[in-house]
Parts: C-alpha cells; sequence; structure tokens
C-alpha cells in the first residue's frame, strides 16, 4: 500500500453496539479517502452515528462493541490489524487525536492548566524532560490564542472560549497528523464560536494538519470544509468536494438538508424533511432514506452502491446510476 | 406608546425593567446582585411577533419569565393590556396565565414523563374552566390537527418519551395554545431540535401566529432563524436592549457595533467561506454581577470613543421611527 502515503483512507468500516433490544448498527461500511492536510467535515443530524464514526477511527470505543470491522490506513499502515497496547502506544495521540464532544467541560478541576495539558506528552512516551514539555505547551498555546499565564491557572479561572482552545492545545500537542474534532464549537456563544473557527482555519493553513470535523452545523461547518461528507442512519450518504456538495448536492437528503440550513444574506424558502431518521436498531432493507425521500421509485427497494459520480464525488443512491440521470427533474 | 405606529392596539408594554438576583455570602450576607434584566423598555402590539435575540447570560430568559409572571420583578413594570401584572396578586395571576401560553426550550424537560399527551392537553383546560368534555375534545383535535400530528387518536394516549423530539415540541405548542392566549413567549424552541426539523416547527408556530392574531415573543441566540419568524428583532447585551428595529433594517443596516460583530459571526454556508477570516472582536460578555461602567460592549468594541463609552450608558438614539440604538457613535454625548 505504498501509494496510501499521502492519505488517509477509511474502508468498509463497520460498528455495531449490542444493546439489550437488538444490535444498533452505528457505523455501516463506511469508505472514503482524503489527502493529508486537507479538513473534511462530516455532517449529519443527531443519532446519525457521526460520533461513533469519530471514536471509531480512534478505536475509542464502548464495552457493548458487538463488531468493529473494516480498514483505517494511515501512512499506509492498517491501524485496524495493531494490537490494542500497539494502538495506544504508536497511535492514539502520537498520529491521531481526539477532541470530543464538550471537552471543554471535562477538565480535571484539581489540575493545574500545564500539568493538564503536557499530560500526552508524558504519557506517549516521549521522555521528554519537563522543561521541554513546558516550553511545547507554551508552543501551541501561542497557537491557539491562550495568553501564556493561564498555563499556572486552573480550569474554573478560565471562560468556555478559553477552555475549548485549552482542548485543543491539549490535541496538537504531541503534534498528531490527524485530529477528530467532534463538535467543537457547539456549546459556545457566536462570537467565541467565531474566534474559535478564526483559531482553526489559522492552523490549519499554518501548520498543515488534517482536520476530521464533526458538526450537525452545516453553516459553520462551511468555514472549514476542503471534503465534506453527509451521514444518515449510520451511512455515509455523499461524500465529495466541499464546493460540490455546498453548491450542488446530489443525495435527495443532502438537498434536503442544505435548503434546511436558514441563511442570513440572501432570501430562501426553507425546506423541512417530514418524518424522522430510521431507528438503528432494525433499519429498513435498501436505501434508508427511501421512507422520507420525495423521488424514490421501485429500485429504491434495494441497497444502492456508493455510485462514483465524478472524480471524488460519491453517492448512495440509486439516481445516480450510470450517471445518466444527472439532471433532476 | 411611542414605538405603537397606530398599526393596532398595543398588547404588551415593559417599561424600564428590572430584574436583579441578591448574592448572598453565608446565606444572610448580602454582597451583591446580579442585574439580569436591566431597564428594559419595549412595546408589543397584538398579533406582533417579535424576536429578542442575545447570547447566553445575556438574561433573555429571565427577561421572559418576568413576562410570564414566573418571577417577580424588582423594579419597572410589565403592562398587558389596560393592567399592570402583579406577581403577588393570585387572582390576577390565574387570569394571566390563561392570556399567556409558554414554549420552553427542552421539551423533554417540559412534559411530565407520568402524563399521556392526552393528560397534558386537557389539565390547563380543566383548571380554566372548560367543563364539557366534548369541547374539551374538540379543542385537543383541532390543536394537534394543526400541529400536524395525525391520527390524533393514536398520539393522545402516547406518553412523552413514546415522542420523537419534533413531536414533543408540538405537543409544548398545543398545550401552550390550547387555551386560545393573546401572547406566546417561546424560549429558544427550536434550539435542541434537528435542523431539518427546526424550519417545520417554526413555520407552524408562524402559521399559528398568523391564523389566530397571537402575539409572540420568540427568545433565541441564533440571528440565522430570526428573518423566517418576527417582524422585529430586539438584540439583548448585557441585561439591556441595545438594538431595536424591523428585520430587514437590522439585517441590512445593523448600527450597534455588536449587532454588526453578531452578524459577521453568523456563516452562511458558503464553500468560500474557507478563504476569509471572520472580523469577530474578541472577549468575553461582561458579569451581569459586576457590569462595566458605561456602554457594557465597550471592552469589547473596536469603535470604542475613549472617555465617553467608557463613563457614560449610552441613551437610546432614534434612527428612524423604528429602529433605535443605544450607542454613542450616533449620539452627541455632551
Amino acid at each position: 500500500m505504498a501509494q496510501d502515503n499521502g492519505m488517509f483512507r477509511v474502508q468498509d468500516l463497520y460498528l455495531s453496539f449490542g444493546t439489550k433490544r437488538g444490535v444498533v448498527q452505528a457505523v455501516d461500511h463506511v469508505s472514503f479517502a482524503m489527502p493529508k492536510g486537507q479538513t473534511m467535515v462530516l455532517v449529519g443530524e443527531s443519532g446519525c452515528g457521526k460520533t461513533s464514526l469519530g471514536r471509531a477511527l480512534l478505536r475509542l470505543l464502548p464495552r457493548n462493541v458487538q463488531s468493529y470491522e473494516g480498514s483505517v490506513y494511515l501512512n499506509g499502515t492498517d491501524l485496524m490489524q495493531l494490537s490494542e497496547e500497539r494502538f495506544r502506544r504508536d497511535v492514539r495521540w502520537k498520529q491521531a487525536a481526539l477532541v470530543p464532544q464538550a471537552a471543554m467541560n471535562s477538565l480535571n478541576p484539581v489540575l493545574r492548566i500545564v500539568d493538564q495539558v503536557t499530560e500526552p506528552l508524558e504519557t506517549s512516551g516521549s521522555r521528554k524532560q519537563w522543561a521541554q514539555a513546558r516550553q511545547r505547551a507554551e508552543e501551541v498555546f501561542q497557537l491557539v490564542g491562550v495568553p501564556l499565564d493561564f498555563l499556572e491557572r486552573y480550569p474554573f479561572e478560565l471562560s468556555g472560549g478559553m477552555r475549548q482552545r485549552v482542548i485543543l492545545a491539549m490535541a496538537l500537542i504531541t503534534d498528531p497528523e490527524l485530529i477528530v474534532l467532534d463538535e467543537p464549537t457547539s456549546a459556545l456563544d457566536l462570537l467565541t464560536q467565531a474566534n474559535i473557527m478564526n483559531v482553526l482555519k489559522r492552523i490549519k493553513q499554518e501548520k498543515g494538519f488534517t482536520f476530521i470535523l464533526i458538526t450537525h452545523d452545516i453553516a459553520t461547518s462551511s468555514e472549514l470544509a476542503d471534503l465534506a461528507g453527509i451521514m444518515y442512519a449510520g451511512q455515509l450518504v455523499e461524500f465529495s468536494d466541499a464546493y460540490s456538495l455546498f453548491t450542488e448536492p446530489l443525495h435527495p437528503y443532502s438537498q434536503k438538508l442544505m435548503a434546511s440550513v436558514p441563511t442570513l444574506k440572501e432570501d430562501k424558502t426553507l425546506e423541512f424533511l417530514p418524518g424522522q431518521p430510521p431507528s438503528l436498531l432494525q433499519p429498513p432493507e435498501g436505501c434508508r432514506f427511501a421512507e422520507r425521500c420525495p423521488q424514490k421509485f421501485a429500485k429504491c427497494s434495494q441497497e444502492p452502491p456508493a455510485i462514483d459520480v465524478k472524480q471524488g464525488h460519491q453517492v448512495k443512491c440509486w439516481l445516480y446510476e450510470r450517471g445518466d440521470k444527472r439532471d433532476r427533474k | 406608546m411611542t414605538e405603537n405606529n397606530g398599526l393596532g392596539p398595543s398588547l404588551l408594554r415593559v417599561q424600564d425593567l428590572e430584574t436583579f438576583f441578591t448574592l448572598r455570602k453565608w446565606g444572610f450576607l448580602r454582597v451583591g446582585e446580579v442585574r439580569a434584566v436591566d431597564g428594559v423598555n419595549f412595546d408589543l402590539r397584538e398579533g406582533e411577533a417579535v424576536s429578542i435575540v442575545g447570547e447566553s447570560g445575556c438574561g433573555k430568559s429571565t427577561l421572559a419569565k418576568t413576562i410570564l409572571g414566573l418571577q417577580q420583578p424588582t423594579g419597572g413594570s410589565v403592562h398587558f393590556g389596560d393592567q399592570v401584572l402583579d406577581t403577588s396578586d393570585r387572582r390576577q395571576m390565574d387570569w394571566y396565565r390563561a392570556q399567556v401560553g409558554y414554549i420552553q426550550q427542552d421539551p423533554y424537560g417540559a412534559l411530565p414523563p407520568f402524563m399521556t399527551v392526552r393528560r397534558i392537553l386537557e389539565e390547563p383546560m380543566i383548571i380554566n374552566g372548560v367543563k364539557s368534555s366534548s369541547e374539551r375534545w374538540q379543542r385537543m383535535e383541532k390543536a394537534l390537527t394543526e400541529l400536524k400530528m395525525t391520527p390524533v387518536e393514536e398520539f393522545l394516549h402516547k406518553f412523552p418519551h413514546q415522542l420523537s423530539g419534533g413531536q414533543q415540541q408540538r405537543v409544548v405548542i398545543a398545550r401552550a395554545k390550547i387555551l386560545d392566549p393573546q401572547l406566546i413567549v417561546s424560549d429558544e424552541p427550536v434550539s435542541m431540535l434537528d435542523p431539518s426539523v427546526r424550519v417545520e416547527i417554526l413555520e407552524l408556530l408562524r402559521l399559528l401566529q398568523r391564523d389566530y392574531h397571537v402575539a409572540v415573543v420568540y427568545i433565541t441566540h441564533d440571528l440565522s432563524t430570526v428573518r423566517y419568524f418576527s417582524e422585529r428583532i430586539f438584540v439583548m447585551y448585557g441585561g439591556q436592549l441595545i438594538e431595536k428595529g424591523l428585520v430587514e433594517e437590522i439585517l441590512r443596516n445593523a448600527k450597534h457595533p455588536y449587532t454588526m460583530a453578531l452578524l459577521e459571526a453568523i456563516s452562511d454556508p458558503d464553500p468560500e467561506n474557507v478563504n476569509t477570516f471572520k472580523k469577530v472582536p474578541g472577549g468575553e460578555p461582561p458579569s451581569l454581577a459586576n457590569p462595566p461602567a458605561g456602554c457594557r460592549f465597550h471592552p469589547r468594541c473596536p469603535y470604542r470613543i475613549d472617555g465617553t463609552c467608557d463613563q457614560k450608558p449610552p441613551p437610546e438614539f432614534t434612527m428612524t421611527e423604528q429602529h433605535r440604538v443605544s450607542c454613542w457613535l450616533y449620539g452627541d454625548a455632551s
């Protein structure tokens, strides 16, 4: 897999949880590939499995996992083949880091910021000296725009926006190649949110990190996206470069989702989707969106494959079979 | 009554409203107060929809609760029709609560888990003396049909946990309007819902407002939904209304630096966004326990006039008949 260098590739990732009521298929055969140094946003409604996918990439799973299959290639190695111990030592934090949802509230209240931020350096076995670790912490604090004297403070002395920056600094400190951000701004105020997006954008341009941004907020996600994927009921229904997806979405679900986003600057009539997403306990046969889809036809009772509409643009919808029905309506 | 352009009789008038919470040490020593609502004035006509926009902690929910009579104001007054509200007058409050509906932010928390939809909707009617059960049935059926929860029979005996988030929020709306109130206060009605459901709920709310001529106070932090909903916007910052105006006027021609920053901060889904940075001020909203002197926005304001903005609180300046701004940039300080 030498040609994979410079790519991050996920193939047929499948994750299901066993519960009392049955098997929940949280991530259902998701595949995508992205060049390093780019940012992919993963958009979906609550319960579509986007957080599970993010956690599955870093193998941070709850105990009730039923099956966990597929491959995740980073720098040409299949991370799924590594043993738990090797994954912990060589990959997590060092090559890939996760910023979980609402992480700013999970800082330890009785430890100083500096002790928490430098912790990944020590636990990842880098054996750097304390002074070096601290210097590195100062570097990342400058990167995310936190005053250096905050290093000596305790989490309660910081505002929400500053805590979110600290968490971001913590993910950056080991200089990983891939950073998965799960709803990094959703609990913050508007102005703070815009400030954090500015920070992320600057880091991305200057340092070339690879980000995967998981969010339900389509408007904000467009601030950072090079690539975009839309998830529905555990599946990746559309994946392409951000420009095509935001200007001309192809999957009927993506179209409806885009049409439901209110805009400030232009006047448009908002649309909405009747009904609700299917349960992941017993997902329907065939296309999972068929029940709510305005363009449903006979073939939708079979599961659609991911169809390459053009280079790098995949849609999981029968409408685009052989590419002959691209002109909708 | 200056804001009433003769477009309809005034329904709700809020005058110099103040709601302070006392901060105590050891349970009895007064050490200060949180000025959650600090000198708010506005006027609402019958059947009108207004939005109050502000960030978390700016006092917008306290303002809603004070209007609803759930919170005793510490100063100023709320006039409803020709009455002045007095939260200690039980009889008046009983009457008032039949005149206003409340749509809460979290539908699951707002619905009692041990009651079926039918009991939830019937209870306000029983309390307010709708004695005939056939009339109660008719009203429930009408309310649920309007909110597109059909077949009605299927939903009536369900418990809240058996409904999806959007359906729960519809039940909350049905409960708020079942007594045909003149005013509905909705506190972030869609912030807990998925984007594709959000629009539908807002549209239903808008239809109710038009069809029944109910006045609606829509409280939100999300400026982008406002244009689909209301005629006027009030922008709230640090416990005060800093800019008031018609929706189009505020979105196209915002005057207050804070409103401008809010508008700048909101993204439209546009792939070009990747290449531009947002020009937003840093800093945090002020603590309401110890608000800055003068204009409350001045520590973060890029257009600050030293010597004025940090000393004297700005009064309300009139830009046009409908558009008022509390900012020294538009008036003379001397």
